[in-house]
Order: structure tokens, then sequence, then C-alpha cells
């Protein structure tokens, strides 16, 4: 997965976790929870997706790291970088 | 002062299998429409349920779906249907004044089983467990989904309560406006049973699970052919007020709780006592200071199984037996079992009865067991009468519980 499929596979999951936001707008450099309606429970969601669907662990000191989808894509791109995106949500 | 014992319903908000209102409800009663379908869950297979097709989004945004629980979306569309009903706007409402009570049979099942099926993929690896599972299967889960959703701040809580649980939810609402710990009541119960393959396979395995190849002929009490319960979703959730409140707004009353009782067999598990369940009768009937002549309708519990649809009649007769003008209905016919909605849905499609006169009928008997030839069934179609004044609901669960609730058309 490239940098841009890392995004991807965030925005695929924030999808599931939240169905009502739009999420073309977001700026990547921005804090998610700033843009959109999410809350740590939300947070724990994309956590637990990661895990499910791509096999990967984020430890909560690390949590911080997802703050962004930029954040997202440098933290999780050398974790991420020899599985395929999933296709669709 | 205002007079706290009288107590009336206001607004009804309701989903069942046959009907998301009380209008299409009432009128599906009417014409002999059944709600029940064919359905399948993973582990029992191809089976027959009451499935509720209410628009889960009216109320609640996606993501508060997805949160949520089936029975708190039930709950929460039921909430505000009910207060629309009622004329009464939650900007207006002192929101801490107002009381959420809702009767459950049983709550958590479907997320733990889902919990456990999600995890079994992982070989039960404990760290994909769902961090929803506690807030998704607390006993006030229901309940406190309707406070977070409408901003409610009075008490909110659910009443355990087995199949009895939808009459439980309604004494607690008018037993705490009585009080005066609160001014308006939502109050009745909820299932989300269908969703659970546990107490499908539960009640195979005791041999009262319906079947039949037309789904909407599974579900018939009192027929010789009847073969178990159809387990149903479904909700109704009754605006209880005051009666002055009522009146000093101008409000539409349906009906007036007059009398109701709660006992306990403390005989068995599963199996009813008739004895109690009369005696459970009586005590409503003495609360209501009425006489069994004094009953118009007596809607039954029946839930199709062999042995409580007889038990339930032996106790019908012996409280009403002498009474043959009394007209006796079962709502289970079209809708199945609804479980922790049975008692409020039930007593829901009953009330129009104040206004029509008519008494909706018990479908799908065929040729009628002997033991349950209650002298007033109304059997097949509607029975148009001179009017309607008093109602009695009957609702009983497992371990004994036992309830009935008397109402009459307001004066």
């Amino acid at each position: 997965m490239n940098r841009e499929e890392v995004i991807q596979a965030v925005k695929d999951i924030i999808t599931t976790i939240a169905p009502d936001e739009e999420l073309d707008t977001l700026n990547s450099a921005e804090r998610l929870r700033d843009q959109i309606e999410l809350d740590s429970m939300d947070f724990l969601d994309i956590v637990m997706e990661l895990r499910k669907r791509y096999g990967v662990q984020v430890p909560e000191e690390d949590y911080k790291k997802l703050a962004s989808l930029d954040s997202c894509a440098d933290y999780l791109g050398p974790k991420m970088a020899d599985i395929e995106l999933k296709a669709g949500v | 002062m205002s007079d706290l014992a009288r107590i009336v319903i206001t607004g009804v908000g309701l989903t069942s299998p046959n009907g998301n209102d009380l209008k299409e409800f009432r009128a599906n009663l009417l014409a002999g429409v059944s709600g029940v379908e064919d359905y399948h869950i993973r582990h029992v297979g191809d089976t027959v349920a009451g499935v509720c097709h209410f628009e889960t989004t009216r109320y609640q945004n996606r993501r508060e779906v997805r949160r949520g629980t089936r029975a708190g979306s039930i709950s929460v569309y039921c909430a505000h249907e009910s207060l629309l009903d009622a004329g009464l706007q939650l900007a207006d409402l002192d929101k801490s004044r107002v009381g959420t009570y809702v009767g459950i049979t049983e709550h958590g099942n479907v997320e733990t089983e889902s919990e456990v099926h999600e995890v079994s993929g992982y070989r039960f690896d404990l760290s994909f467990w769902s961090h929803h599972h506690n807030p998704r299967t607390v006993a006030n889960n229901p309940a406190g989904e309707v406070t977070l959703n409408l901003g409610l701040t009075g008490p909110a809580y659910c009443l355990g309560g087995a199949c009895a649980a939808g009459n439980l939810g309604l004494i607690q609402g008018a037993q705490m406006l009585q009080l005066g710990e609160v001014d308006v009541a939502l109050a009745g119960g909820v299932s989300e049973s269908i969703h659970t393959f546990g107490i499908f396979a539960s009640f195979a395995s005791q041999g009262a699970l319906a079947s039949h190849s037309d789904p909407t002929k599974a579900s018939r009490p009192f027929d010789k052919a009847r073969n178990g319960i159809v387990v149903s979703e479904g909700g109704c959730l009754f605006t209880l007020e005051r009666r002055d409140d009522a009146l000093a707004r101008g409000a539409r009353i349906y009906a007036e709780l007059i009398g109701h009782a709660v006992n306990s067999d403390a005989s068995d598990f599963v199996l009813p006592n008739p004895e109690r369940q009369a005696e459970c009768m009586r005590l409503a009937l003495g609360r209501a200071k009425l006489r069994p002549e004094d009953i118009d309708i007596v809607n039954m519990h029946a839930t199709s199984t062999e042995l409580g649809d007889l038990q339930e009649s032996e106790a019908v007769r012996a409280v009403f037996g002498a009474a043959p003008g009394v007209h006796v209905n079962n709502t289970k016919s079209f809708i199945g079992h609804t479980m922790g909605a049975a008692g409020a849905l039930e007593l829901a499609g009953n009330l129009g009865s104040f206004n029509d006169g008519i008494v909706h009928a018990t479908i799908n008997v065929d040729e009628l067991d002997p033991g349950c030839a209650l002298p007033g069934l109304v059997l097949g179609t509607p029975l148009q009468t001179e009017g309607i004044d008093t109602i009695l609901n009957l609702s009983f669960g497992m371990l004994g519980i036992n309830s009935a609730i008397i109402v009459r058309r307001p004066s």
C-alpha cells in the first residue's frame, strides 16, 4: 500500500464508523476530530478495524498518531507497506 | 390539587410486524393481516418470525443506529412517535420530569451472540472483542438510548419481566406519575429477540417453536394444530400523564388506567399456573372495583403453545366463566410473540375499540381446541359491539410472572 492507499484504507474504515459524515472534503493535515464527529469510542473502532481488516496492531500509546489522515499515513505507512488495500468499505 | 391517582394514556408510539403506527396496526388487526414472515437466522436456519419494518433513520442518524442496539432503535422510534402522537413538543417539556420505563424480556443476548460469533473468526483472541459490548448489553440500554437521543434527563431504566414486561413498563410509569416523581412517562416494552438465535433454539429444544408452511398461519393460539411460539420483535411506548394534567392541556385521551396487578406462580421455571393467573386477574379487578361481567374485552396472552393456551383458558374460564358477555381475543395470532413488547402492543391494538366498538378477532383458528373454547372468543372476523368501555390485558412470563392491566374508555 502506498501513502494514498493507506489514507484510502483509513477513510474506508471511517466511512463504516461514521456513515453520516462527508469525507471527500477532509483536509489531510487537520485533526480528524476537528472536522468530523468522532469520539473516543469511534477511535477505538478505527483501531479495531485496522486490526481486523489488515492485521495492524496499534498500541494505546500510539493512538495519538492517528489524529489526522497525514499522521495516519506517516504512522501506518511502514506497517502497511506490504499489505494490499481491500476494496470498498 | 392534582389528582395523582388517575393516570391516562395520551400517546402511542409503536412498531409491530404488521404496522408502524397505531392507525396502521389497528387497521391490519381489523383486516386480518398477519405480520409474520419467513425468516433466516444463523445456526437455526429457516424459520418464521415477526419482523418490524419501521424507518430506522427517521429519528436516529446512521451512526447512532450503528453505535446502539436494535432494542435501542426500536425504543427511540417508539418514544418519538409517542410524544408526537400525544401532541407534546420536546422543546416545551421539562426534560428532567420525563421518565422512561421500558419493559424487556431479555437484553444483551443479541450483542453477546454477535460478538462471540465475530471473535470465533479470530480464534477467540479477545483483542478482537468489541469495546461496544458493555454499553450495548447493560440492562438499561434501550431506555438509555432514548435519553441520549431525546436529551431526556429524568429517570430511565428497563424492567426485566420476561414476557410480562410490556405491562410492567406501563405499571411502573403509572406509579412514578402517581408518586409525583415525573410529569410525563414513556412507558411500555420492546423486543429485539428475533436477532438472537438462542431464543429460537431454546424454544425448539423445548418443543415450543412454531412452524408452518405458510408463515402467516404459524401463530395460531387456540387452534388444535398449534405447535408453538412465533418469535417477533416490536415495541410500544405509551405517553402517560396524570389525568388532570392531560385535561388541563386539552390532550386527547385514549384510555384511563384503572387497575393492575402483578403476582408470581412460585411453581415452575416455564409452566404456567392457572390458579395464580386467575388470582392476578381478580386482584386487578378488585383494584379497579369491577366485577368480571364489567369487563368488555379480555385480551389473552396465549402464545400458541399446547399447554400454555389450555392453562390460560382454564384461568380465564375460572374468572369469567359466569360472565358470558365478555369478549375474548388474542393479538399474537397476527404478530407472533413480541416478547417484552407484547403487553403494551397488544393493549395498544385494542384501544381503538373505545372509538369504533369493534373487537378485533383472533385469526388462524381453523379448528378450535375444545379446551380453549371460551364463550366470548372472537374468531376469524372482528365483532361489532354496541360499545366497549373496559379492556383487561393479560401478559405472563417465564419464572411464573403474571400481569393484568385494566383500562377504561375515557370519561
